[in-house]
């Protein structure tokens, strides 16, 4: 069999943090190769890499026996690789023939678009995935799984050797999943290349031929599937002990100080769970299980359409961050960038901006020497590295920005803190830094919600671990009896 | 290194005094006590609707309305004066209706989204509307009854040989300065125009900061507009036309960002300078007025440019 894709000793690391390290991967025609691993292994950097989105550090990459670079992904989509993306690409204003064809629009020697033979190719390609879709509606008005469709049309009709499937099955309905993998077995006889990645192991076993497992940015196992099974896949997924990484603190018992019940907000369906003070409570889950979306109904970034919120016994009404921070709650949220801190203004600024009422007067007068002590207690305290307490903040690490993050929640002074994915982007040494705060603020008698997706983090210093998927919570484990194997199947339920 | 820090960080200020500079070798008669008085004087007007302004683009907004804020609170002012109510309820009703306008900016922003931009593009030509049918499109006398005169030191008094006008700029730079580095409320403007998300997951009432901020402009726009007719001794209906581009342009020569979230009240002080010195400049070399508007504009381009290389 040709080998159509070979990859060796691929490294990619972004300012510092190492995200590949020597993988290699190899697709040969006519194979469907599954590519696992947890959330944050690095299967997106991956296939970016290949699709030329990101340019590797190291290593080579052959194509059809030919080495290459692409620089953009325009070159790897001319000469042969098509990616369906997980999240959808398409243009919501536009038809659906305008984005299967999208920047390369079939023209006559004039210039003048061939709308007709748009219609007639678009018709073609969707006819395949037993579609019947109208090439001149606007995608806007497609439900979710039609508009997979189309993605998946538009790599088809690219008539491309590799294709690249991210999570194609996340947003189909069990008819269409299966249309989708007829498509599959169509594409492997014709000598096409994939690679498929999905989080739902069955469907590995059920459609691939080979697997390949990444684990921390390294490629851990590739082989048929037929000699493997999925006990000895998870077990590749999620490999290695718990080690030192994760100091554990044993939590005191004391009173309840969180109590939601019955909560429903957007993506979060009937949450109801309790947590102590002086706790940390992890919540695992796939991407989209509803974690984030938890974490804001609770903080009052989401509405919270019913449901109610207890802390210390007390009714607490919120309906904005406004309310959330009034009642005591922090929150660390998951995009540092966007949502997390001001990157073009300062640490202080941005440490002192949730709890600024503390440093000022009733009618809004600053102190600022009081803000300045505090601040330079924390940056002490959190063992910040800053050249000054004015730094802009883009330029400190992620790590010392994800330190300057949890700061910036608890000069509120708060008796729950939420952190959302609070070791993403941010490499070994501060992370155990960070794990250690964790423990120190719940011994001080913090509520701590944990919500990450990085699974040994989540066994390592949790108290207990809720499970969620679809919304919902499905699982829940005393830190004792917790395994990854065990969590993951929760994770799956659908 | 230090030199180079702090002429990077100043330099609006290196600027103005090059400017000075320059146009004191070419007219003599340009650095006298009573020219320069004057461009103060002249300058004071606009640098108070720009510090409105600041408040307003350190959020990343605009505000457009300015102008006609400041002819309808001129007229509204001159009626009042005209109808010998008390000159500190004349002066309060006043602004608080700037004030109310301003408001009325942004909670439209605010509630529906609307951007700053378009909401006070509307505002301009609705209040510049209701200026011409309060006005029927006539100047409006302020009268003569006692409380006229006392009105019209406003404009044209001095204290202590310092036009009033000009203390009245100072005393409203001081407070803006204040409000923006020594309150709650000044760093939450800083933090809405730096990122709007982030401010609203810290827990700041991100709709009551940039109401408050359209209300400081409108309410400045209207004490320019009392400056103005107390100057004038009536208020014009086409008062303070396209004043919104010198405040704009002075907050942008103070080095403030369009984006929202960096600049000072300083740089806007020195920016509305530049722009007085300029017209004055032009003024005393006999410079046409049409050529005037080409060096203006040739200046702020300028200083925009070197702007952003330094950046």
């Amino acid at each position: 069999m040709a080998m159509l894709l070979e990859l060796r000793h691929v490294s990619k690391a972004f300012s510092n943090v190492r995200v590949l390290q020597g993988v290699d991967l190899t697709v040969e025609a006519g194979h469907v190769v599954a590519l696992a691993g947890e959330n944050g292994a690095g299967k997106s950097t991956l296939m970016k890499i290949i699709t030329g989105i990101y340019h590797r550090d190291s290593g080579t990459m052959k194509f059809q026996g030919k080495e290459v670079q692409f620089h953009n992904a325009r070159q790897s989509m001319d000469a042969g690789i098509a990616m369906i993306h997980q999240e959808l690409n398409l243009l919501p204003a536009l038809t659906v023939g305008e984005n299967i064809f999208l920047g390369r629009e079939l023209v006559n020697r004039a210039g003048r678009i061939k709308w007709s033979e748009i219609d007639e190719q678009s018709r073609f390609w969707l006819k395949q995935l037993k579609q019947d879709i109208d090439p001149r509606e606007v995608i806007a008005n497609l439900s979710i799984a039609q508009q997979q469709m189309v993605e998946i049309a538009r790599a088809l009709s690219m008539n491309a050797e590799v294709i690249i499937m991210d999570e194609p099955t996340d947003a189909l309905t069990d008819v269409e999943t299966k249309i989708l993998f007829d498509v599959v077995d169509q594409l492997r006889s014709q000598g096409k290349g994939l690679i498929f990645i999905s989080h739902r192991l069955g469907e590995i076993f059920q459609l691939c031929d080979d697997v390949a497992i990444l684990r921390d940015g390294e490629m851990v196992h590739q082989c048929p599937v037929s000699e493997i099974d999925q006990d000895g896949l998870i077990r590749h997924m999620v490999g290695r002990e718990l080690s030192e990484q994760y100091p554990y603190v044993t939590a005191k018992s004391a009173p309840v100080r969180l109590q939601v019940s019955q909560l429903e907000a957007k993506g979060v369906k009937g949450v109801s769970f309790a947590a102590n003070a002086g706790e940390v409570v992890g919540f695992a889950g796939l991407v989209g299980a509803g974690r984030t979306e938890l974490a804001k109904a609770i903080y009052g970034a989401n509405r919270p359409t019913s449901g109610t919120v207890e802390i210390d016994g007390q009714a607490a009404q919120i309906r904005s961050p406004i309310d959330g921070v009034r009642a005591g709650i922090g929150y660390v949220t998951e995009d540092r960038k966007l949502e997390g801190l001001i990157q073009s203004q300062g640490l202080r600024s941005n440490m002192s901006l949730t709890g600024l009422f503390q440093f000022s007067s009733p009618l809004g007068h600053l102190d600022k020497k009081a803000e300045r002590v505090a601040i330079t207690e924390y940056i002490n305290a959190f063992s910040i590295k800053t050249h000054g307490i004015d730094a802009v903040v883009s330029q400190l690490s992620g790590g010392n920005q994800q330190k300057v993050s949890i700061a910036k929640s608890l000069v509120p002074k708060p008796r729950i803190l939420i952190l959302d994915e609070p070791t993403r982007g941010v490499d070994v040494g501060a992370k155990r830094e960070i794990y250690n705060l964790i423990n120190d603020l719940k011994t001080q008698g913090l509520c701590i919600l944990l919500m990450s997706s990085d699974m040994p983090e989540l066994l390592g210093i949790s108290d207990r671990i809720l499970v969620m998927s679809h919304g919902r919570l499905t699982g829940a484990f005393e830190h004792n009896d917790a395994d990854q194997e065990s969590i993951m199947r929760c994770c799956t339920v659908a | 290194m230090k030199i180079k820090e702090f002429a990077s960080e100043n330099i609006s200020l290196i600027g103005l005094v090059i400017l000075m500079l320059l146009v004191s070798i070419a007219s003599p008669s340009f650095l006298s006590v009573d020219n320069l008085l004057n461009i103060l004087r002249q300058t004071s007007i606009n640098a108070v609707i720009a510090m409105g302004m600041t408040f307003v683009i350190l959020t990343a907004g605009i505000d457009l309305s300015v102008g006609s804020i400041l002819a309808f609170a001129g007229a509204v002012c001159a009626s009042m004066i005209g109808a010998d109510v008390p000159l500190l309820v004349a002066l309060f009703a006043t602004l608080s209706i700037g004030a109310l306008l301003g408001a009325t900016s942004g909670s439209i922003v605010s509630f529906f989204g609307v951007q700053p931009f378009i909401a006070t593009l509307v505002g301009m030509t609705m209040i510049r509307g209701a200026t011409l049918v309060y006005t029927e499109g006539r100047p409006i006398s302020t009268g003569d009854y006692e409380v006229a005169n006392a009105f019209y030191e406003i404009g044209g008094g001095y204290v202590a040989g310092i036009p009033i006008p000009v203390i009245i700029a100072f005393v409203v730079f001081a407070l803006c300065w204040y409000v923006l580095n020594y309150t709650r409320i000044g760093r939450y403007v800083y933090a809405i125009g730096g990122n709007e998300q982030v401010a609203k997951l810290a827990g700041i009432n991100v709709s009551a900061v940039k109401i408050t901020v359209f209300a400081i402009s409108g309410a400045l726009s209207a004490l320019a507009g009392i400056i103005l007719t107390a100057r004038l001794e009536s208020a014009q209906p086409t008062a303070g036309l396209a004043y919104e581009l010198d405040a704009i342009a002075a907050v942008v020569l103070g080095g403030t960002s369009l984006m929202g979230g960096r600049g000072r009240i300083t740089g806007t002080l020195i920016g509305a300078l530049i722009i007085g010195v300029l017209n004055n400049a032009l003024n005393i070399m006999d410079v046409s007025s049409y050529y005037q508007m080409i060096a203006k504009g040739g200046v702020i381009l300028l200083a925009v440019v070197i702007d952003r290389r330094g950046k």
